[in-house]
């Protein structure tokens, strides 16, 4: 379990390099020369010269990785240029925003989701079987975005309970915070919903048919008890790793929602920086993402490996 | 939850529920995504206004008998965009899913027959790819240059070629172990003859089922970067664009959003039974329960 750790920890590190070398050849192919876009639309060539010697622009592209590279090793994430502050706390901020959202988002979906998928389950093939899967099926049919716009079309703009956007800080008070992420992460929940719920179910099923269940049955154990101490126990081991899968997803497709509920995230900051052509921050906010994303994939995978017997005893994965 | 159940024998064969099940689905699907498919086919021609018809008389109307679905806040009618829009909204989903085909086939076929540093190479290099989170990648790749519809489709292909590569790869390396393989391997024949003829005949039919649930998530992916200003532009009627373009307006006029988020919708649901479909038809030991 230790090697197989290391050695994934290891190949992440690799990744994560080769991504920061795309990630910084693509962001420089990008049209729009920083230096110009410093020195204002009426500065002389020579200051615009001498700005980009100060950034070191005028060396060439490896030399400028290398500078990029070894500053993100060191914690220094650069400099915005259109918001003209060090990079870091600004992106800490709102990673820290994201994350919130993620959490509580996942631990929505974990707690419905498996919730569903287990009655589903015990009621098989029955109506209330199908309405769990005709729900879940609802909440992948349209994007995310749609869902967004109905949920705050009908709780924020006809029922007035809850804001359509934006964010409080927790320090304004528990709910003006809490009421703010609500819509959010109903949005969310409704994404990844289906597929927590089918896997569940699926899984349950499986169990319940194992001769363990059967035997716990047979010995007079209530169903209560059968359902939820021996076969959910071992039905959950494949939804944990797709739990921390989503994770990652929520953290990636954060992008679209926080954009429609003006939440200051990690996925509003990228937008931003897309839409300035504010080049530093766009690089570090995409490889912020994308290492979070690489680690929660990592952690699924390691999480499958502890709980799976099979793999902790030695035997060989996959 | 637990008061009908303890009666009840607790195993069922598996075979009995999924077979009754096959031909519905199926069906379904294809009765959702017949419309659309007409629509896609000869949208601009059904439709009762042209898409970009402005009508400033008639602005934010209601859905009514002039206006079926109402108008938006250039008068322009919503139910012929949307309707004009379906091709623009599939399209994109369907040429994304055949762009990461094309690439990711010949990928894996060579990943999983030559193996060795070639196939590592190719292996690792898809890891890298699939290791950005996909709407993100498709950011990244779009992020370049200005926004345009056919660099939404070549970056939704170039999300989605991580997975074909893998699946192509794991099929190959299965067919590789049969004997029909071994015996053209003995004949002589070359590996280009093998790899078209014996393996890629057979290996179609998982792609298939792998390529229909694909369209969805490309079709959904395409939508969202409609929608943040990174597919269509306007004043096409992409569903994603039309839904984005609706916001400010969601108030006054929810139709505009929502005629196109049920055809959305009608889409997806659509390709999704049509893919079950085709898994429990090309796959019959497949219980379909994943």
């Amino acid at each position: 379990m230790f090697a197989y750790t290391l050695t994934r920890l290891v190949y992440l590190a690799l990744v994560l390099a080769v991504m920061s070398v795309l990630i910084f050849l693509v962001t420089q192919a990008m049209p729009g020369d920083v230096a110009s876009m410093i020195a204002g639309q009426f500065a002389s060539k020579e200051v615009v010269d001498a700005i980009a010697v100060k950034l070191g622009l005028d060396q060439p592209l490896i030399v400028q990785y290398g500078h990029w590279a070894a500053g993100i090793l060191r914690g220094d994430l650069g400099r915005s240029l259109v918001l003209e502050q060090p990079i870091g706390p600004i992106l800490m901020e709102a990673l820290a925003r994201s994350l919130v959202l993620a959490v509580v988002a996942l631990f929505v979906v974990a707690v419905v989701g498996i919730g569903l998928g287990v009655l589903a389950a015990v009621r098989r093939g029955k109506l209330t079987d199908q309405l769990v899967s005709g729900v879940s099926y609802l909440g992948i049919a349209v994007p995310d975005f749609f869902w967004a716009i109905v949920l705050v079309l009908v709780f924020g703009s006809y029922m007035k309970l809850l804001p359509t956007g934006g964010y409080a800080p927790i320090a304004d008070g528990f709910l003006p915070w809490a009421s703010h992420l609500v819509l959010p992460v109903i949005t969310l929940v409704l994404m990844l919903l289906a597929r927590i719920a089918r896997l569940t179910r699926s899984s349950m099923i499986d169990v319940l048919q194992t001769n363990y269940v059967k035997f716990a049955r047979a010995k007079g154990m209530p169903e209560s008890v059968v359902i939820l101490r021996h076969a959910l126990k071992n039905a959950l081991l494949p939804t944990i790793t797709v739990l921390a899968i989503d994770f990652g997803l929520i953290l990636g497709g954060v992008v679209v929602i926080e954009t429609i509920f003006s939440y200051p995230g990690m996925g509003r900051l990228l937008l931003f920086a897309i839409q300035r052509h504010d080049l530093p921050l766009i690089q570090a906010t995409i490889l912020i993402v994308s290492a979070a994303y690489c680690l929660a994939n990592l952690t699924a995978d390691l999480l499958y490996a502890f709980v799976n017997p099979k793999i902790r005893h030695g035997m060989r994965a996959s | 939850m637990t008061d009908a159940t303890p009666a009840r024998a607790p195993v069922q064969s598996v075979p009995r529920r999924h077979l009754p099940s096959l031909p519905v689905s199926l069906l379904v699907g294809i009765v959702l995504l017949a419309p659309l498919v007409v629509a896609a086919v000869a949208g601009s021609w059904i439709a009762p206004y042209p898409y970009d018809e402005m009508n400033i008389m008639s602005r934010l109307q209601p859905p009514g008998v002039e206006f079926w679905f109402g108008t938006d806040e250039f008068g322009r009618d919503v139910f012929s965009r949307t309707l004009v829009g379906t091709g623009s909204s599939l399209v994109m989903g369907v040429a994304a899913t055949a762009l990461s085909l094309l690439a990711g086939v010949p990928l894996g076929l060579i990943a999983g027959y030559k193996g060795g540093r070639t196939g590592e190479a190719i292996m690792r290099a898809m890891d890298v790819l699939m290791s950005f989170p996909p709407i993100l990648l498709g950011i990244l790749v779009l992020a370049v240059t200005p926004p345009a519809q056919w660099k939404a489709i070549v970056a939704i292909g170039i999300v989605y070629v991580p997975q074909v590569v893998r699946l192509t790869r794991a099929i190959t390396l299965e067919l590789m172990q049969e004997e029909f393989i071994t015996a053209a391997r003995l004949r002589g024949e070359s590996a280009a003859y093998i790899l078209f003829h014996e393996i890629l005949p057979n290996i179609w039919p998982p792609l298939v089922v792998e390529a229909s649930l694909r369209v969805v998530f490309a079709i959904l992916l395409g939508a969202s970067l409609s929608f943040i200003g990174m597919g269509a532009q306007p004043p096409s009627s992409d569903w994603g664009l039309m839904i984005s373009e609706a916001r400010p307006f969601v108030e006054q006029a929810p139709w505009i959003a929502l005629c196109p988020g049920f055809a959305l919708a009608t889409a997806v649901i659509g390709i999704n039974l049509l893919g079950d479909g085709l898994r429990a038809l090309l796959d019959p030991r497949n219980t379909g329960a994943h």
